[in-house]
Order: structure tokens, then sequence, then C-alpha cells
């Protein structure tokens, strides 16, 4: 290593320990004297990963500030105790970028990718298999299911990052609590409740929008994935999603039927078609205005809610906070029928070396996730997350149901082959809306593209 | 050194920022001492030289650099257009088949289509108009940079732009943030979901085209008609030519190479632009185009040989172009 | 020649005078119609983030409610990932003026040779390069960016090395100069193909050989031309993310304030208030721009010299 390539480094984490006023470890030589000369305390943790100073770690991702700040404040620690730079670049092109990167020769050393289903696709095609400390450290603080998904042939390659609970349907606990409705427990009551509140005549019973750019459509397929794991049992939506079952099958039909009870009835959620327009954010915005009663949703809303609309999230009980909001598990046919949907993000890894090897090890430890959680509105599928460190009410219900649902299934459409998957069921699900499509025209056109 | 800068992470921005401008420089200076070097020592050749070193000042750089960069890729596309997802095995014609069977094809077809031939046309003739209105103005540039400003505005701020004006606000209890909607209720009338009902939603797209591009055809046309000699005009004037017989007698004409420039590149660029209908629609509602679909292909669905295929149907789309371009251009050499 | 140019600008000086005054009024109601979607956005930019959700931007005027918060948050709040955004702004500058001044004197050249050099085969490069326009730039960013990261082996023979630039600003400046190229030089040999044969001819009986040619003739009348695709060269260089982004390798050093804005927006595509604010940061270069290369549309460099 040059001394001026030291020189740097050094500057670096002095840099990023004076801004976070990191004590410990903070170096004011080189990184490499300063952390073998003290061995503090703080520093003890990190041993595992000692023996790579002065390198750097390119993390590739979608996440971008605010979240990313969270992200580098919680690698502080780490950085400045191995001497692993970790060089953050998040990208909203990531999607697209990263086949152009990994195919162009520059691929980076670690990607953060938002779907399983992206992840396979680098898999014999530049990514490097997780290493033995890495899988052992997975299998020790996640469910076995959240392996799988970064599994491909048999490789492990993927570990879990964060995650999101879709189950859920948010509302005003104050409006609920002045109207005198009741929190529904079954399809049927959810149905029914609809029915009371349109009734009744001040609100709409339901907000939809599905409405996200190039990826319009999103919303609607979260909603069949949902009901899919209701009406039907796990193994059929395994099925589903893997190919198995045909998409036109009279099961996903049936489903498809029952979300139409609700997606389709102008009477619930007003003009159907202009679901297709509304964006996702401004359909979750309704529900802090007071417009309409109900929002089916996956957790990481409350964050876009609170931040550009002016929500607050509090717990079920608050009845009292005006615009609060907050969330009810989206009912099963029966009520003891509680499956859960979820996504999540995972990390692969481009470079076989020790650094970056060390990083992903660091990141599935309850060590970082309960560090990453702490600093606020995020959470893990991590078994070690403790609860006590997510202070928002939401998802501290949602990482209970992560560590506790009997039948949790990933995103589908996520796993889907990417023609269905990011392609023909969104297109689908929103000229199922828009032009009001029929329910066989819709699974008949996605069944034609997928690729079996 | 070069190295050096994508390692050196945390420096403070000013020295980042003197870092880059030296380099830049530097690269400036080396660009400007090669080419005044060139042109020192070549001038002074023999007219013999000077026959066969001129194609290699003049021509040959350029050459060179879109052999590598654009006809190496162009070739790389069309083996792809022809090869399976995965770029492994040999399909034969079979994304094109699919590009042609898939249901909603003909709805891409004619979308294209009348993005082609309504946005080139229109964008020209605003354009036109723009250039001759103010080309005897005295101080036109307050106008000029108005019609000019579109071209200016990142395409990320010209989505929310149109956003601000298309927005549809199904709840009647709630304020319209989009300006048309608005427009429309004081009026008295009810507005349409804009960017829902095929066909008006094309048009509004090709709208927020023809706002961009009107801008590049003035400032061309405008250079152009600054061309005419004012012989010519007041030749015309003395004539007693009404202002309009001017305009399409005398300055049309005249620039007329210039207009079939304006609209090849700009019909080009509609061939190619996607991101308007990506960021507003996703192609949802009936308003797909060809160049749309290919990005979605190559780098949605990551499938590069249907994208491939797509991007070869595009380019064989503007051989038509081409040919009236070749014809235009020997018409006017035999003219000469 | 330069009497000549003196002449005309005198003389078109003079000429001002038949501007109508309907033409006047049609052009501004054009121009006013095509600013009122921009300036919505202008409004949008110094009204509070809670009022750009609930009303229409046009309400300000009601209900004037000004908050310079999403420029200062836009301009001076860099983050732990971020450096703040005048740093971006400098990278812009560094990226966009080799690419601009690159591809526009490789292209001058080029449409100098393909409008007066008679050779075999002319009519062939021209209109390939013609319809290498079409290329979608997606498709040629893969092989490209591996031309600058692994260099160019055919075979067991290096045609080009690794010259292990990736990261710096070169490849960036490369990419732009050869996407910028085929729309200049097909723009640029319009208008050069324009300058009067006689006039070429003339200076060739005289002796000057086609480098003086170029440098005391084609160059000085090709200035209105070259001004106004600079324009554009800029503005597509300084608008752009893709380039930048892909072949910047993703260093923050070297990304230019695209990229920063575009981060700007929020992970999840909220975040407007910044962006319309970030929008109107950006397009002052472009206007500055603008204004100053204006100067060289001029009238009668080619006076007295009709075509056909």
């Amino acid at each position: 290593m040059s001394t001026l390539r030291r020189r740097v480094v050094a500057l670096g984490a002095t840099a990023v320990a004076a801004t976070l006023v990191m004590a410990g470890c903070a170096s004011t030589e080189t990184v490499t004297e300063e952390t073998t000369a003290t061995g503090s305390d703080a520093c003890a943790a990190y041993e595992a990963y000692m023996g790579n100073e002065g390198t750097e770690v390119e993390i590739y991702t979608t996440i971008i500030d605010p979240e990313a700040s969270l992200f580098i404040e919680s690698f502080a620690e780490f950085e400045d105790c191995t001497g692993i730079t970790i060089n953050w670049n998040g990208t909203q092109e990531f999607e697209a970028q990263i086949s152009v990167r990994v195919e162009g020769g520059t691929a980076p050393d670690i990607a953060i990718f938002p779907q399983p289903g992206l992840l396979a696709k680098f898999a014999g095609n530049g990514l490097v298999p997780a290493n033995d400390a890495t899988s052992a450290s997975v299998d020790e603080n996640y469910t076995a299911d959240w392996k799988t998904y970064g599994t491909v042939d048999g490789v492990f390659y993927g570990s879990p990052l964060g995650a999101n609970v879709k189950s859920f349907v948010w509302y005003s606990p104050k409006t609920f609590a002045d109207k005198g409705w009741t929190i529904p427990t079954t399809w049927d009551e959810l149905l029914a409740l609809s029915d009371t509140v349109a009734a009744e005549g001040s609100v709409q019973p339901w907000c939809v929008g599905f409405g996200s750019g190039d990826a319009t459509g999103w919303v609607g397929t979260d909603w069949m994935e949902d009901l899919m794991l209701r009406f039907q049992d796990a193994a059929t939506y395994d099925q589903w999603v893997s190919g198995e079952l045909p998409f036109n099958d009279p099961k996903v039909a049936e489903v498809l039927a029952e979300a139409g009870k609700i997606l389709k009835n102008p009477a619930y959620v007003g003009d159907v078609a202009s679901i297709a327009t509304t964006t996702f954010q401004e359909g979750g915005a309704g529900l802090v205005d007071g417009s309409c009663a109900m929002h089916r949703q996956a957790s990481f809303i409350g964050g876009i809610l609170a931040a550009d609309f002016g929500a607050t999230i509090v717990s079920p009980e608050d009845t009292t906070t005006e615009g609060g909001i907050t969330t009810f598990y989206f009912p099963g046919v029966s009520a003891d029928n509680k499956p859960a949907l979820g996504g999540g993000e995972f990390i692969g890894i481009f470079a076989d070396r020790p650094e970056v090897h060390a990083v992903q090890h660091y990141l599935t430890t309850p060590e970082w996730n309960n560090k990453k959680a702490a600093l606020g509105g995020w959470f893990s599928a991590n078994l070690g997350l403790d609860t006590a460190n997510v202070a928002d009410p939401v998802n501290k219900v949602a990482v209970e149901i992560l560590q506790n649902a009997s039948t949790f299934r990933f995103d589908g459409s996520d796993v889907m082959p990417a023609e269905v998957g990011a392609g023909s069921f969104w297109k689908e699900m929103t000229a199922w809306v828009a032009e009001n499509k029929s329910d066989k025209a819709v699974l008949d056109a996605i069944y034609a593209s997928w690729p079996y | 050194m070069f190295t050096l800068a994508l390692h050196a992470a945390r420096k403070t921005p000013a020295d980042i920022i003197a870092e880059n401008f030296s380099l830049l420089a530097l690269a400036l200076l080396s660009f400007g001492a090669v080419i005044f070097l060139f042109f020192l020592l070549a001038s002074r050749t023999s007219v013999k030289t000077q026959e066969w070193l001129k194609y290699l000042v003049f021509l040959v750089p350029s050459i060179l650099l879109l052999v590598v960069g654009l006809i190496y890729p162009a070739i790389r596309t069309l083996i792809l257009a022809f090869m399976d997802k995965e770029a492994e095995t040999f399909v034969g014609f079979d994304n094109f088949i699919w590009a042609f069977t898939i249901p909603e094809i003909t709805v891409v077809l004619a979308n294209t289509a009348i993005w082609v031939v309504t946005a080139p046309i229109l964008s020209t003739v605003i354009g036109l108009a723009i250039a001759y209105m103010t080309d005897r103005m005295k101080r036109p540039a307050a106008i000029k940079s108005l019609i000019f400003m579109p071209m200016a505005i990142s395409f990320v701020g010209a989505g929310i732009i149109w956003k601000f004006v298309y927005n549809y606000q199904p709840n009647d209890n709630k304020p319209d943030i989009g300006l048309l909607s608005a427009i429309f209720k004081g009026f008295g009338l009810t507005p349409p979901n804009w960017l829902l009902e095929a066909p008006l939603n094309s048009f509004l797209l090709i709208v927020v085209m023809i706002w961009i591009q009107t801008g590049f055809a003035m400032v061309v046309l405008s250079a152009a008609l600054k061309n005419i000699p004012d012989e010519v005009v007041e030749a015309a004037m003395l004539d007693g030519a009404a202002p309009w017989k001017r305009f399409y007698l005398v300055s049309v004409p005249m620039i007329r190479a210039t207009i079939v420039v304006v609209l090849t590149t700009i019909t080009i660029g509609t061939l190619k632009v996607f991101d308007i209908v990506r960021t507003m629609t996703g192609g949802n509602f009936q308003t797909n185009v060809i160049a749309n679909e290919m990005y979605s292909q190559a780098f949605r669905q990551m499938n590069f040989g249907r994208g491939s295929a797509l991007a070869i149907i595009l380019f064989v789309a503007i051989v038509p172009i081409i040919i009236y371009n070749i014809r235009q251009l020997r018409l006017e050499r035999t003219e000469r | 020649m330069t009497s000549l140019i003196n002449k005309s600008l005198v003389k078109s000086k003079a000429k001002n005078v038949f501007s109508s005054p309907w033409a006047a009024l049609g052009a501004w109601i054009i121009a006013i119609l095509w600013t009122i979607p921009t300036f919505g956005l202008l409004v949008t930019s110094i009204r509070p983030e809670k009022d750009i959700n609930n009303s229409g931007w046009w309400t300000f005027f009601v209900n004037p409610n000004i908050s310079f918060e999403n420029y200062q948050q836009v301009l001076f709040e860099g983050s732990t990932t971020n450096p703040p955004l005048y740093q971006f702004f400098f990278n812009s500058l560094a990226v966009t003026l080799p690419a601009v001044i690159f591809p526009i004197t490789l292209a001058v050249f080029a449409a100098y040779a393909l409008a007066w050099f008679e050779f075999k085969g002319r009519d062939f490069i021209f209109f390939s390069i013609f319809a290498l326009q079409v290329i979608p730039l997606q498709l040629t960013l893969i092989p490209l960016l591996q031309l600058f990261a692994k260099g160019l082996v055919i075979g067991d023979v290096t045609i080009i090395p690794d010259l292990n630039i990736t990261g710096t600003y070169i490849p960036i400046w490369v990419a732009h100069t050869i996407f910028g190229l085929p729309m200049a030089i097909f723009l640029l040999h319009n208008f050069l193909r324009q300058i009067p044969r006689e006039l070429i001819e003339a200076a060739r009986v005289d002796g000057a050989g086609w480098f003086t040619l170029f440098s005391k003739i084609v160059l000085p009348l090709s200035v209105p031309a070259i001004a106004s695709f600079a324009i554009f060269q800029f503005l597509w260089v300084w608008n752009d993310l893709l380039v930048g982004l892909t072949f910047g390798g993703g260093a923050k050093e070297v990304a230019p304030m695209t990229i920063r804005l575009a981060e700007m927006v929020g992970t999840r595509g909220s975040g407007w208030e910044l962006l319309t604010a970030g929008a109107f940061v950006s397009i002052v270069v472009p206007l500055i721009v603008f204004f100053s290369l204006q100067r060289y549309f001029v009238r009668g460099l080619l006076a007295g010299s009709v075509k056909g």
C-alpha cells in the first residue's frame, strides 16, 4: 500500500469519526496502527472481520438518501475498527444499470438486490457464492425460507438484508373509534365493514393507487398475492409462483374475482379506472386527510405518508391523535387463517475478496441488524432482532409477524420470471382496473406471456 | 493519478474540485495543442501530401470513434436480436416473430406512427413560425429563451412539470393540482382522466415532445433564416410581395434543406423517445411505443434478444427517411 | 472577407425596421403558452411541501406562502453519503466542457471532409453516420463499457489495452464524444454544404491548401452553425444522467449534478419539492449558455451568396 493511499484512507476514517462523534476507535495517524494499538472494547466485537485494513468495498443499491445516510451511520463503527471503507453508491437506475455494469466488466463489489428474482439472473454470471461464515450466520439468524430465496440451483448467494410485510390494512384508529367501526378479522367481515362504511356515506371505504411510473400495477399484484395466500393454501401459492399452476387456472380466477369485490367496486373505491392513474403514494394520502377509511399497503408506506403527507404513525390503542394512522392485519378467510406476505432485499457479491465477504457476513449478524433498526424506520427478518430496537409501532408488529408467522411467503411477482413479475402481471392488473378488462382476459394474457 | 480519483473517497470538495479542474485543463490544453500542431505542420506540407493528409486529419478520427463506439455495438445488437434472452443460443427470427405477434403490437405500431407523423411536423412548423416572426425583431432574445427553455430542463424536471398539468383528481372533494382539470372545471366542464383515455392520452404525451423539440427547430431554423441574404428579401419586398407570400415563396424555399434536416432529426428523436412514455404512463392505457417496449424488454425484463430485435425494427423504420435524405442531397448537388 | 462581414452587419442593423407588430404579438402568445408549465414548476419550487401536495400551484397567487427551504435543502445540505451540491455542479462543468468541445471539433472536421472532399464512398460514409443516430444509446453502453474496463482483445491480439481509466472523466468524455458525433456531423455537414462553391473554388485557385481553406474560410463561416450545435450538445451533456451514471463507474468525484438530483427525489419517488428546486438550479447554466451563444446568430455571414 502506498503512503499516499494510506494517508487518504486515514483521512477518510477520521472524517467519518468526526462527523458521527464516535469515540473509541477514532484514528489520528493511520487506521492500521490505531486499531491494533488501542484494541478498545468497542472493537473487540469485530474480531472476525479483522485483517482487511485499508481496503474498500463498494455497495451498489437502489437505496438512496435519506435512508442511505442511516446505513452509513450503522457501518461507522465497523469501518473504524476493521479499517474497511464502505463506499455507498445508490441510484434509482440500479435495475437497468446492474446488468450494464456486470456485463461491462465494472461490476460492483456488493449489490443490494430489491428482488431475489433479479439476483438469480446473475447466478453463474458474475455472482460469487457466499462464504461459509456468511452461510453459517444466515442459518443461525434467519428462518430457512429466507435462505432459500437467496439460493440458486443449490448454491447460496444472496444474504437477506431489510424486509417489509405487506399483509397490512392501514386505517385511522381515531376515525374507526369515532364511527364505532370494529376491526374485521375475516374477509367477510372486511367486506361487511366496507359496506357499512359505504352506507354511512361520509368517507370512501377504500383508497387504492396502482401508479408507480414504469412499474405501475405492482400494487395490484400485491393484492393478488395476499389473497392467493388466503383463498388457496401455501402449497398452491408456491405452485402458482413457480409456474406449475397455470396462471389462468380456476383457482387463480377465484382469487382475482375476490380481489375484484373490493378493487372493482365503485361503491368502495370510487372511480375504478383512476386507480391506475393514482400513484401509490397519493393512494395512501387519502387516509391522512380523512377521505377514505382503509388502505391495503406494505409496512413501508407509513414512512412515506409521514414524510410527505404529514401522517403520524400511532399504535392501534391511540384513538385520539388527529391524522394518526396504524394497521390491522389483512384478514384471511377465517380468523385463524393468518398467512403473511412480505418482501425484502438481498445482498449479492461480485468480488471474491476477504473484505467483501467480511461486509456481507457482518450484515447478517444480529449486532448490525439491531444497530440499524435502532436508527429507525427499518427492520429485517433477522431472528436476533430485538423488537425493543424497533420504535415504530407498525414495524414492531411487522417484526413479530416475520418472526412468528406460521405461513410466510415472499412477494410472488418478485420471484416470478421477469416477463411476468416485472411485465405482464403489472400491465394486466393495470388494464384490469383502467380498461375494465375482464378477469378471464387478464389471466389468459398473463398465462400467454409466461415462459413455461 | 487517475485511479486516485476513484479511491480517495472522502477528500474535501475543494480538493476534488481542484483536482478535477487540473485534469480538465490538462485535457483541454493537450487536445488544443495536438490540433494546433497538426494544423501548423499540415498546412506547410506540399499540395500533394495534403491530398491524403486531409483525410487522416479531418475524417479518420471521427470514423475511428464511430466504428468503436457505435458500429461495433450496432453489429452486436444485430447479432443479439437473433439470440435468446441469455444471449446464448441462436433462435433465428423468434424475437421478430414475437415482436409482431404480441397482442398489443397493433396499438404499439399505430402509436409509433402517430408520434412520428405529428411530433416532427408540429415542432418544425411552430419552430419555423417563431423563428420567422422573431427574425426581424429588435430584441428576440426573451421570446426565444422562453421557447427554448423546455430544452434546457432535464427530463426528470419535465416529468414533474407535466404532472402538474395532466394530474387528474378522482375525488371531487379534493382540490385539483392538475392545471388542465382546473381549467376545465373553471369552465364548468367535467375533465376526463387525461392520461387514461385513449387516444387522447397519446396526443397529450406528444404535446410534451413538441414542447421540448420546438426549441430545437427554432434555433436551427433561426440560424438558417439569418443566412438568407437581405438582398433577396428586399427584392421580394420591392416586387410588392405580401408578407405571407414572401414567407412561403422566398424564405421557405431558401431554407428548405435546413427544414428537411430539422424534420429528419426530430423524427429520429421521436422514434427513439421512450422516457416521456415510460415516466408518464409506463406504456399503459394503450400509449406504448416501440422504443419504450424496447427499453422495457432489455432493461426491465432483461431480455436483450427481444430488446435488440425491437431496436433493429426501429433501425429499419428510418430507412425511408434515409432514402428521402439521399434524394434531397442528390437533388441539391445537381441544382448547383 | 472581413470587410464583407462588416458591411453586411451594418446593413442588417439598418434593416431591423421591417418587423411587424402582429408577428411580435403572435410570437409572444406562443412563448407565453410555452412557458406556463415551466412557470408552474417555478412557483412549485418555492412552495412548502404540504401545499404542493394539497393544492394547485396557481392557488399560490391567492394564498402566497413562500418557502425557500427547498432551495436551501437542495443546494447546501450534503449528507454522510454525499458532498454538497456545489461540488457536483463543478463536476458537471468538468464533464460538459470537454464533452462539448471534443465532439464539435471532430464533427466540424468530418463535416468539412464530407461536404467538400471529392472521394469515392463519400455518400455511403455520410449516410452511414446519419443512420447511426437511430441506434438507441442504451444498447451501446455494454460494449463500450467493456472496452473501457478491459480493453479490446481479439484472439490473442491486444488492439486496445486496458487503460485503467475507469472512475475518471475520460470514459465519460469519450462516450459523450462518440454519442454526439453522428448528429453533429449531420447538422454541420448541412451548413457547410451551403457555403458557396465559388468561394471555395476561388480560394483553391489562389493556392490555398485544404488546411488553410478550413481555417481561413470554412471555420469563420460556420460560426453560427457551430454555436447552435454547441448549445444542443451542451444541453444533452448537461442534462444527461445515463452516460454519467454508466461511465463514471459510480465515483462521486466525477458524478455530474443530474445524478445527485435524481437521488434527491427520494427512494420511492416522492419529494417533488426538492426536484422542482433542483430542476431550476440546473436550468440556470444552460440558459446562460443559450444567451451567450445567441449573439453568434448574426445575419449576413453568407451575404451575397445566393444558392442555386
